[in-house]
């Protein structure tokens, strides 16, 4: 490890990962620190993405793709299911991914680039001179060591302690975290090209329970919650336990996951002097779905981008690193988390009859697209009564 | 104050999100509840799995 990188990435998962790997590309000095001891493990992800979006920062490839999804199931309250089928991108519309492969083939790629890699490596205080991020203190196996950087970019997903120090408020609210349990179930009855997301109150209270295929009889069995309500009896687990004895009493389990996705807005300002926030660090996960790897690996890439530029004009301040706030915000990804904000606050407060009725519309709905865009528009179309409850969305999607 | 049951405990850092105070670090596979704790318990509600109480004295 060198004294002074110019881009020093504190995680090493997608954001980290894909903004050392656009660094590296530049000829920049760059290095990816993470404090677990392996890349890619634990997981603490349901692994799903967009077949579009993941090519769209790194080549598909069998090793790190578990199965490839073919359509989803939207499964009422009272059971009702709606399936959604894709016709237009010939019958693929996303992948179940292999993070713990995904992940090290992604800083594989950071690597021989040429970005150095510091596993069990932990970043235990910021460097901060004049008020401005000056690299990190890093500890190793009980020795501390100061390393210097031009940018330091904070990706250290859902526990974002790095900005904290720094003095940016990254809490997230009780009521807009997902408290998660997953489980890897084998020896299973599923259809393995189907992602399966159900909800309900009593299954899932402002939030959803999902059947991920890995496989042709796995997959990934997984439930997120509002942290409001979540408690002794009826957290996570005890609903994700619930659903595994009615509905794969035999299935067995081969991994057990925990979590927290943050389902709030973004942060208020992404940049500081001298930092740059990627990320779930930066709470860009999307708050309807969930899903956080395309965003990482978006906003590691731009992140990396912005300060390359900085950095060859010689001011790494925070009005120098704005171009990066401003560019996600107005981006495609950053317009699909603000309407998908106020989608996720309006589905949050559905009863379960309502709910039932949504979906019982939706399910004679032939959608040429897979997307939460379309359906909503034809929800619309179909209920006109929809139109009054869902005036607030109209506004966004029109 | 807060008590981690560390036989529960996933490590997942769920808790770690929702503490304002910034009193709990994940080193590794290791919960750290620091000085900053002031046991209002909204870990303890967060948490997947039950592993964060806070005990009354």
């Amino acid at each position: 490890m060198k004294k002074h990188y110019n881009l020093l990435m504190i995680g090493g998962g997608p954001a980290g990962a894909i903004a050392a790997r656009t660094a590296a590309k530049a000829g920049l000095s760059a290095c990816i620190v993470e404090k677990r001891p392996a890349i890619g493990a634990p997981v603490r992800c349901a692994e799903g993405i967009g077949m579009e979006s993941l090519a769209e920062f790194v080549k598909p490839d069998p090793c790190f793709i578990s199965a490839e999804m073919q359509r989803a199931a939207l499964v009422a309250p009272d059971g009702t299911t709606m399936i959604l089928d894709s016709q237009s991108s010939g019958g693929k519309v996303g992948y179940v991914l292999d993070r713990k492969v995904f992940d090290r083939e992604l800083v594989w790629q950071a690597a021989e680039a040429g970005s150095d890699v510091a596993v069990k490596t932990r970043a235990s205080a910021p460097i901060i001179k004049d008020g401005k991020v000056r690299g990190a203190t890093l500890e190793f196996c009980g020795t501390k060591t100061d390393v210097t950087a031009d940018v330091v970019i904070a990706a250290d997903g859902v526990e974002s302690k790095f900005s904290k120090w720094c003095g940016i408020d990254t809490t997230v609210p009780l009521r807009e975290i997902m408290s998660s349990a997953q489980y890897i179930v084998t020896d299973i009855d599923i259809d393995p090209h189907c992602t399966v997301f159900c909800l309900g109150n009593e299954v899932a209270p402002q939030g959803y329970l999902w059947v991920f295929p890995k496989g042709d009889r796995t997959a990934n069995v997984g439930i997120g919650i509002s942290g409001l309500k979540s408690g002794t009896g009826h957290r996570a687990k005890d609903y994700l336990d619930r659903y595994m004895a009615s509905k794969f009493p035999n299935g067995k389990t081969i991994e057990w996951i925990v979590g927290g996705v943050s389902v709030c807005r973004p942060l208020a300002c992404t940049v500081g002097d001298g930092l740059i926030i990627a990320g779930d660090a930066a709470r860009v996960v999307d708050p309807l779905t969930g899903g956080g790897i395309y965003n990482a690996m978006y906003t590691g890439d731009l992140a990396a981008k912005v300060a390359i530029d900085a950095i060859e004009k010689g001011d790494t301040s925070k009005n120098a690193l704005m171009p990066y706030d401003m560019q996600w915000r107005q981006s495609k990804m950053g317009k699909t988390i603000e309407r998908n904000y106020h989608i996720k606050e309006y589905m949050i407060n559905l009863t379960d009859a309502k709910m039932n009725a949504i979906i019982q519309t939706a399910s004679s709905i032939n959608l040429k697209e897979f997307s939460t865009l379309q359906l909503v528009k034809e929800l619309i179309k179909r209920d006109p009564k929809l139109i009054f409850e869902l005036a607030i969305l109209k506004d966004l999607i029109t | 104050m807060l008590k981690v049951h560390r036989d529960i405990c996933g490590y997942c850092g769920c808790c770690v999100s929702v503490c304002k105070e910034g009193a709990l670090e994940l080193i590794d596979a290791y919960l750290e509840v620091g000085p900053g704790c002031t046991d209002c318990g909204v870990c303890a509600k967060a948490c997947p799995v039950g592993a964060l109480e806070v005990e009354r004295e």
